[in-house]
């Protein structure tokens, strides 16, 4: 670890902190800023519809299949005696040879037995290897061309220009744009495309709009921040805006705001800090984001899920213990109140030490007993809540056993309240026939009638 | 050209070659047959931090750093696309974006870290290959393919992808049942009783530890060609796996030996001075094999589909 000690990170001071987030800390980081902020909006706008089409991989296809385009395009440039270098010239090619490598692979995956990802891995090497034999041709030639076409693979973002960064707002603009006026569409072929097609929708045409928004920003964004991190930009700030909601345009904006903060951030990182490389950075502060918002979001986190399960369980839980109490108190025909036992009740044998405070901790913030350790004293809340719940499962019980012929072990509808699902009629028809049995639950358990 | 030097240089480059490519596409028959094909791409690109990392601890080129290094850092992506998938709730394609994009740029920006303590690594071998600079220096004529002593100095590159290929198909032979039945059914083989999660982590581990060995001398586009391509081909022209492996092996070699005769002689034949990308052109050649496989198949063709079916007429 001696060479990354030996690196010696300098820290800025806080003035040029301030400065280069209010986009004053010179002309070049301005621009690279303000450049790779709106390259984030573009991205992540078309990543929220390309990864909700499940075509993530796509993009990255995409930008590997534009390497050949960018060598073909220079030479042609150069056979036609005009500047191979120049950049309009060069992203032309790559956008052609995206366009044909998304082709391609469309046309094996939708023709051929071969399933789509192999269609994706075969185009995105086989182009990427033929744009390498051109490369190497080029290098050939000794124009010394060959180091500014290789910048595309990583990417240069400090070398952005102030025209660059028109070309870029012009294109964000456009695309989101486009975007909003096709959204309808858009939202039709993402989430059901049988229906899209059956209404008479030209799916196959929307999918290939959405692709070419995709090609487009790949290909802006290629010498910003090179052609295996452009695709970081175009799925990550998507990937990431799923974990926070349903709505599509909820999803789109956040996405957007996600690829504009990575953009914005990193740049500035890059430029505060020695030895930042700009695409690199950016992408980094995107899989931050990616990671919060895995862990932390609030909908489809995996925290928030984790939380909502052990809810769940505790729930179920502390209606078993609710109905065994009940079932205990009614056996001896004592008041519900009366304190009951854990070890009374049979279930509670399979807990831990953990577990049971959980279920007694949860029993408690409910108010539903008086103190959170056993023996086990209802208060009247909890008193009502375990007539309720007996009740409702007994009645269920009945109606299944009777009804349904379906195993009353089976019969497992804790939560819903029987009175609420099924005819009055019905209900009262239970209710004389749990009577009958003596299984009838009274509020507050008074003493169940003796059996025969 | 003489003798010597096509047993110096263009001999051990090809077995080198041949022996990462049949590798390659011995593996890739059960990942096109499993829907994981873009695995391949997702390795290829995560293991740079690992190969960075294994550098800058062992401050040296030495080769064993890097290897273990770019070992640890595919069998990582492995698992984190698994847990981001499964946890995420995530479609696999996103997750393998997500995992192998940030991999990545983290080993990018360890790269500039590196160059900053002056010391030279070459991204760019990990990406094409360095197959021109595999060197065999002992032969001084046909006699020493058969000399101990000068088969000894095989230079390691090649000695190591002929283990690397060994133990795949050892692999695959014992559990080639396994690997069968998981592949076409994953649900049967569940309820017969084969551990299916088991099966693909340890193919999954043995494609990153087969990509990793052949990245220094062929590059990671070449396994990411040759990991699809050529069992893409085979599945064209046969409906039986055991026939679509010997056939993928075959393309993988004729890609190989037909590419690197392209790359290396074809430019002298058009009168051109230097020669070209080896790795780069078998990439195009297995292209082309897969593409010739997908018009004329015999009977998942495009030219076959389009036939009408035959009518016998009475």
């Amino acid at each position: 670890m001696t060479s990354l000690g030996g690196s010696g990170i300098t820290w800025p001071s806080v003035p040029e902190v301030v400065a280069v987030l209010l986009l004053q800390g010179g002309y070049n980081t301005t621009v690279v800023m303000v450049g790779v902020t709106l390259l984030g909006i573009a991205a992540g706008t078309v990543g929220t519809f390309a990864v909700l089409r499940k075509r993530a991989m796509m993009s990255d296809t995409m930008s590997h299949a534009t390497l050949p385009g960018i060598g073909l395009a220079f030479l042609a440039a150069v056979a036609l005696g005009a500047e191979g270098r120049s950049l309009p010239v060069l992203l032309g090619g790559a956008a052609v040879a995206g366009v044909v490598g998304v082709a391609v692979v469309h046309g094996i995956a939708r023709h051929t037995r071969l399933p789509e990802d192999a269609a994706m891995g075969a185009v995105l090497s086989v182009f990427f290897g033929l744009g390498f034999v051109v490369l190497s041709y080029i290098q050939t030639l000794g124009t010394g061309a060959e180091g500014g076409i290789s910048k595309f693979i990583y990417g240069q973002t400090a070398a952005m220009s102030a025209r660059d960064a028109i070309t870029i707002a012009a294109v964000a603009v456009g695309v989101v744009v486009a975007t909003l006026l096709l959204f309808k569409e858009f939202r039709l072929v993402c989430f059901d495309p049988e229906f899209a097609e059956v209404q008479g929708w030209p799916v196959s045409a929307i999918d290939l709009l959405m692709m070419g928004l995709v090609v487009v920003v790949t290909v802006i964004g290629l010498q910003a921040v090179g052609l295996i991190l452009i695709i970081a930009l175009v799925i990550i700030p998507a990937a990431a805006a799923r974990f926070w909601t349903d709505r599509l345009w909820l999803m789109t904006v956040i996405a957007a705001g996600f690829g504009a903060v990575s953009g914005y951030v990193g740049a500035a990182l890059s430029a505060l800090m020695e030895r930042f490389p700009a695409g690199g950075i950016i992408v980094l502060v995107a899989g931050a984001l990616f990671v919060i918002s895995l862990f932390f979001a609030p909908g489809r986190g995996v925290l928030a899920g984790s939380a909502r399960l052990l809810r769940l369980r505790l729930e179920v839980e502390a209606q078993h213990v609710l109905r065994g109490v009940f079932e205990q108190t009614e056996a001896r025909g004592a008041p519900l109140t009366t304190p009951v036992s854990t070890d009374a009740l049979a279930f509670a044998g399979t807990w831990s030490a953990p577990w049971r405070t959980a279920v007694l901790m949860f029993l408690w913030a409910r108010g539903l007993i008086a103190r959170p350790s056993t023996p086990l004293t209802l208060t009247d809340t909890g008193a009502a809540e375990a007539w309720r719940q007996t009740r409702s499962h007994r009645l269920w019980e009945a109606y299944f056993a009777r009804h349904v012929a379906i195993a009353p072990g089976r019969v497992n509808r804790l939560a819903d309240m029987a009175e609420h699902v099924l005819d009055p009629g019905i209900v009262a028809r239970l209710e004389e026939q749990l009577a009958r049995d003596g299984r009838l639950p009274m509020p507050g358990g008074l003493a169940r009638p003796v059996r025969e | 050209m003489s003798l010597q030097t096509f047993l110096q240089l263009d001999l051990p480059a090809l077995l080198a070659t041949l022996f990462a490519t049949m590798a390659c596409a011995l593996l890739g028959n059960f990942l096109v047959l499993r829907r994981q094909s873009l695995m391949g791409d997702a390795v290829s690109h995560a293991v740079l931090p690992g190969i960075v990392a294994g550098f800058l601890i062992a401050d040296s080129r030495a080769t064993w750093p890097i290897f273990v290094g770019a070992t640890v850092a595919a069998i990582t992506a492995v698992v984190l696309i698994d847990l981001v998938r499964r946890f995420g709730r995530v479609e696999a394609g996103t997750a393998m974006g997500v995992v192998f994009s940030i991999m990545f740029a983290g080993g990018v920006v360890l790269m500039e870290q590196a160059a900053a303590s002056n010391v030279d690594l070459d991204a760019e071998c990990v990406l094409y290959g360095q197959l021109e600079d595999i060197l065999w220096l002992a032969p001084t004529g046909l006699a020493s393919l058969i000399d101990p002593v000068a088969l000894s100095q095989m230079p390691r590159e090649v000695v190591t992808l002929a283990v690397a290929l060994a133990v795949s198909a050892l692999a695959v032979g014992l559990f080639w049942k396994e690997l069968k039945i998981t592949s076409f059914d994953p649900s049967l083989a569940t309820t017969l009783g084969f551990p299916a999660g088991a099966v693909n982590l340890g193919l999954m581990i043995l494609v990153g530890i087969v990509a990793v060995a052949a990245f220094e001398a062929v590059g990671s586009i070449l396994v990411i060609a040759m990991f699809i391509c050529p069992a893409g081909a085979a599945r064209m022209l046969t409906d039986r796996l055991a026939t679509q492996v010997r056939l993928s092996l075959l393309f993988a070699a004729v890609s190989s030996i037909g590419g690197y005769t392209l790359a290396a002689f074809g430019p002298l034949w058009l009168g051109m001075e230097h020669s070209l990308a080896a790795s780069g052109m078998i990439a195009v050649v297995s292209g082309v094999v897969l593409g010739l496989a997908i018009v004329f198949g015999p009977r998942h063709g495009l030219l076959a589909r389009r036939r009408p079916a035959v009518v016998v007429e009475g």
